[in-house]
């Protein structure tokens, strides 16, 4: 008679992983039929981008998607990358859990989905229909087209169809077509937004968009790819227990100091004896043998020692100037009036995985100024759309009291409000993820500080801005009292009371009190143009030297009509003194100065006191003051 | 030209030259004038009305709202010159419209310019009429045993009997009550009733209670203007008519009463000429809500608002506000005058008035 307890074992039947995921699509981001399309692109381009900076290829995307019945959508993904050779195609589209970097430590956007396999095996399960895979690559003169399906059981592909076609004007490249359920809306959560801000974070790529014959291009902001990512062990700082412990047990290393020194990074011979010795364990002792105490106190032996901070050369940061292109190429329309410039902080660890953060903030112009700050959220260069309220991001924003940069928020805490928008960039070799659906990063105390710190130092520069454009308000204010209502006040005085106009000098400095510049500058058959204009209204004469700084090393000053003082990396005119209420002019021209850098060039102005200057900031004391370059030595 | 626009004139002109002579001087033209809130009015013992205080605002062309409201003032004196020496006069309105043309001088809102009207009145101390202005609204109405002598605008001499020589909507009070317009021939009325709600009005004119308890009816017409507040100024004291004010009984009709009988804050320059300290208020009353079981609507946030910024009103201070204002809070209800005819057309004139008279000693 069979015991219960194998009855019960019978019953116990294996699913495969194909099985599992079927009966889990939520795990795979197919948890509603928005969400399905937004994943099944996601996964494509995703995969695209991918491949395309592995190979060093600009990116060239395509999205097509057309509602093919009710509810029912044929969704493609086209790309220039290097191609899948032949005897892979039907691996990477027919096969869960299929990929080069999965069991790598790098950072890459792969790591963030179960793969495009999953599309697949979706859109089988939701239409019956295969999915067509075409890729070329560069040694071939044809194309491989394939219609594959996912054999759920065994976890295999089914290939139906093989062909040879030729892919007329298409150098090399891979494009999939499947046929899913899913609901095509607009909105926050959908494949327009994904990609806008994908185009965002990888000014690199150009994307088109054919959603139902409608074409949107997100044109290239840079020809410059990202920086190679490489792949790298683990750091010990952090590193979970039971990883550790895990990894001693599969190391072939026959002594505990070499385990140290070869299956981490930067772990010298010398700082893997410390830690041994730090922990009373034996260094001789093969890895396999360590049980989990003893584990344990290597683990809080290495808080003692002092250990290499993780190389950093894995990571790619997007970088401030790509970040402030991508951000200026996708939200032009909205004519935001300023732009913080990007912050990309130092590399931190956390669980022995290096990241690193960025952000940028944009404020103003037509954003919409009711409602709380918008935030776009990514990881890994790929966009974060789904629960936005558990991830750390939105913690590091909430935690921090905005009204001190100038912005609305109930007591301190909580949303900020107004015409904002947050980018938050998140890059490591292993983003800690809330869950397997990997929609929200974890609040990991050291990754919300380093949040933390960007957000504030994106904010100072907002607060900064905010001031400046008070005071500008407040002296436009001043000088409407001054240039259209006070001569109006004297004209009809003196009209009244039968006397002659009274001169307004005087007053007019009484007002102001200020010293103000006024910058102007056109752009006029590829040179920039410029006029400034000096204005004293104070009661004082005022004896000035002016300064702009020079954009770019290659910058020339073409005209001017003052002779420049100095005629370097910045020019310097000196003024002739200039009486109270009078006005002095300069006019000049620039070459090699790109049309968007135009506003960027600020004035400087010595022989005033700040508080009696506007437009303009007063000299900084270390100008002209060159620095030694410094190399740091890694 | 009259000696009064002379005098306005005259006014006028110092207000220029103070502004001219700054200027000329080299400094930031400004301009002083009382501060018109409720924290600057405080009673006058020798008239009994509240008056404002000395405390005064700057008015400085150091800041924008302060250089365009001097400009404006410049524009609106230059056009009241223009029209003492023309020998015309305009609505406050038309000169609303007027202002249009005043480029970074013209008013946004007729709130602006007919306050600003009543600045240069304090600070000339002259009236706005001497200004050749005068409000647009239509006088309120007048029923009961009195003779006016008015002078039409032909210059004739009318005496009209404002029982007998009316039709049912009444006599309608002048812009301008003054001596030279309105003397007062025959008065045979014991007292005077102040009525808020033209309904309210209207059935006591139906129901004859002017000769019922010969008295005059007066129309309020909600917030009096300033006309009908002098002509029952006037023949208070000029006569010696005993005013009594019946208004709905909510916070805003408690202002009506105090407007009357103590001045308003907005011209509280002028309540020498217009409140009537011996005024006193009959009702609706917090306590008549409960003793007549009246319908009633439940305060709003702003009522109750209005009700707390009366208790720190130095007009209400007195034992008889406090406890209605408070009660009102309490009940948090308020009630029309209307209200009344729950308990038939009549009960207004037949018992709710005879009675609150009665305890006022006037009947």
């Amino acid at each position: 008679m069979d015991s219960i307890a194998e009855r019960l074992a019978d019953k116990q039947k294996e699913i495969s992983v194909g099985e599992f995921f079927e009966r889990n699509k939520h795990i795979l981001g197919f948890d509603s039929l928005t969400k399905a399309l937004v994943t099944a692109v996601k996964e494509g381009v995703d995969n695209s981008l991918d491949s395309c900076e592995e190979a060093g290829i600009l990116p060239d995307i395509k999205v097509v998607i057309r509602e093919v019945d009710d509810e029912e959508y044929r969704v493609s993904v086209e790309d220039n990358g290097p191609g899948i050779p032949k005897r892979k195609i039907p691996d990477v589209f027919g096969k869960l859990l299929y990929g080069s970097r999965f069991h790598e430590i790098r950072q890459s956007r792969g790591q963030q989905g179960i793969g495009v396999s999953a599309v697949v095996m979706y859109g089988q399960l939701t239409t019956g229909k295969p999915t067509l895979v075409r890729s070329k690559v560069k040694e071939k003169d044809y194309a491989q087209e394939m219609k594959i399906t996912l054999d759920t059981k065994k976890n295999e592909p089914d290939v139906l169809s093989k062909e040879v076609v030729l892919w007329e004007d298409k150098e090399h490249g891979t494009l999939f077509e499947t046929t899913i359920r899913g609901l095509l809306r607009s909105g926050k959560h959908s494949v327009f937004e994904y990609l806008k801000n994908t185009a965002i974070v990888n000014p690199h790529a150009r994307i088109t968009y054919v959603r139902n014959g409608d074409t949107t291009v997100f044109k290239r902001a840079t020809d410059q790819l990202p920086g190679k990512t490489k792949a790298v062990k683990p750091h010990i700082e952090g590193i979970e227990l039971g990883t550790f412990a895990k990894m001693a047990k599969n190391s072939d290393r026959r002594k505990l100091v070499s385990f140290l020194v070869n299956d981490f990074s930067r772990i010298s011979y010398n700082t893997a004896r410390d830690i041994c010795e730090e922990a009373g364990i034996e260094e001789e002792m093969k890895p396999r043998d360590l049980d989990v105490e003893s584990c344990k106190k290597l683990l809080k032996a290495t808080k003692n020692v002092k250990i290499m901070a993780p190389k950093t050369d894995c990571l790619s940061p997007i970088k401030s100037m790509l970040i402030k292109k991508g951000l200026k190429n996708v939200l032009k329309g909205y004519r935001p009036e300023f732009y913080a410039p990007p912050i990309t902080r130092d590399p931190e660890v956390a669980s022995g995985n290096p990241f690193q953060v960025e952000v940028g903030l944009v404020y103003g112009g037509d954003l919409p100024s009711d409602g709380p700050v918008r935030v776009l959220r990514f990881a890994n260069r790929v966009p974060l759309m789904y629960k936005k309220g558990g991830c750390a991001t939105t913690t590091a924003i909430q935690q921090i009291d905005w009204r001190i940069y100038g912005l609305d928020q109930k007591g301190g805490s909580g949303m900020p409000r107004g015409p904002v928008i947050i980018l938050i960039h998140v890059a490591s070799t292993r983003v800690p993820f809330t869950s397997e659906a990997k929609e929200a990063i974890a609040d990991i105390p050291v990754i919300v500080d380093e949040i933390e710190r960007g957000l504030r130092e994106c904010a100072r520069e907002l607060r900064t801005h905010l001031n400046k454009k008070e005071k500008r308000k407040k002296v436009s204010k001043k000088f409407m009292i001054v240039k259209d209502i006070l001569p109006m006040i004297a004209e009809k005085s003196a009209n009244i009371v039968g006397k002659e106009t009274p001169s307004l000098d005087k007053v007019m400095t009484n007002i102001m009190g200020v010293v103000y510049i006024d910058k102007k500058m056109e752009w006029n058959n590829g040179a920039a143009e410029g006029i400034i204009e000096i204005m004293n209204y104070t009661s004082k004469e005022r004896e000035m030297s002016l300064f702009i700084e020079k954009p770019y090393p290659e910058t020339e000053l073409l005209d001017s009509s003052r002779e420049p003082e100095h005629d370097g990396d910045y020019i310097e005119w000196k003024l002739d003194k200039l009486k109270p209420s009078k006005t002095s002019k300069i006019k000049f021209k620039f070459s090699n100065l790109d049309k968007e850098d135009i506003d960027g060039t600020d004035v400087f102005i010595d022989g005033v006191n700040e508080t009696h200057l506007i437009g303009a900031e007063p000299l900084p004391d270390d100008w002209g003051v060159e620095l030694a370059d410094i190399h740091e030595e890694d | 030209m009259k000696e009064r626009h002379k005098n306005a004139l005259r006014e006028l002109e110092g207000i220029a030259e103070d502004i001219y002579d700054q200027l000329d001087e080299g400094n930031i033209p400004n301009m002083r004038i009382p501060t018109r809130t409720k924290n600057n009015i405080e009673f006058d013992d020798h008239q009994g009305v509240w008056k404002y205080g000395n405390s005064k605002s700057t008015r400085s062309a150091k800041k924008l709202k302060g250089a365009r409201m001097i400009l404006r003032t410049l524009y609106m004196l230059e056009f009241i010159r223009d029209m003492i020496g023309e020998d015309k006069s305009s609505t406050l309105r038309e000169m609303y419209y007027i202002s249009e043309s005043w480029e970074k001088g013209k008013f946004n809102r007729q709130s602006e310019s007919n306050r600003l009207a009543e600045d240069m009145e304090i600070v000339t101390d002259c009236l706005r009429e001497d200004f050749k202005l005068r409000p647009e609204e239509d006088g309120a109405r007048v029923i009961g045993d009195i003779t006016v002598e008015e002078k039409n605008r032909k210059g004739e001499i009318r005496n009209i009997n404002c029982r007998d020589d009316v039709g049912d909507s009444g006599y309608t009070i002048p812009y301008n009550v003054e001596e030279d317009k309105i003397k007062f021939t025959d008065t045979n009325v014991d007292f005077l009733i102040a009525i808020e709600t033209g309904g309210m009005f209207d059935r006591l004119v139906e129901n004859g209670f002017d000769e019922q308890a010969n008295c005059l009816l007066v129309h309020l017409k909600g917030q009096p203007a300033r006309s009908t507040r002098r002509m029952i100024k006037r023949l208070n004291e000029e006569e010696g008519i005993p005013v009594v004010v019946f208004t709905d009984g909510d916070p805003w009709s408690f202002r009506i009463f105090s407007s009357v009988a103590y001045g308003a804050i907005k011209s509280a320059h002028l309540s020498e000429y217009l409140a009537t300290p011996g005024a006193e208020y009959i009702g609706i009353t917090a306590s008549d809500i409960m003793n007549y079981d009246l319908p009633t609507d439940k305060l709003t946030k702003t009522d109750r608002k209005a009700l707390r910024q009366e208790l720190e009103d130095p007009r209400f201070d007195t034992q008889f506000w406090r406890d209605e204002i408070e009660t009102m809070l309490e009940i948090d209800k308020k009630a029309e005058q209307q209200a009344l005819a729950k308990y038939g057309l009549d009960y207004v004139t037949d018992v709710y008035l005879p009675e609150k008279l009665e305890e006022a000693g006037l009947m």
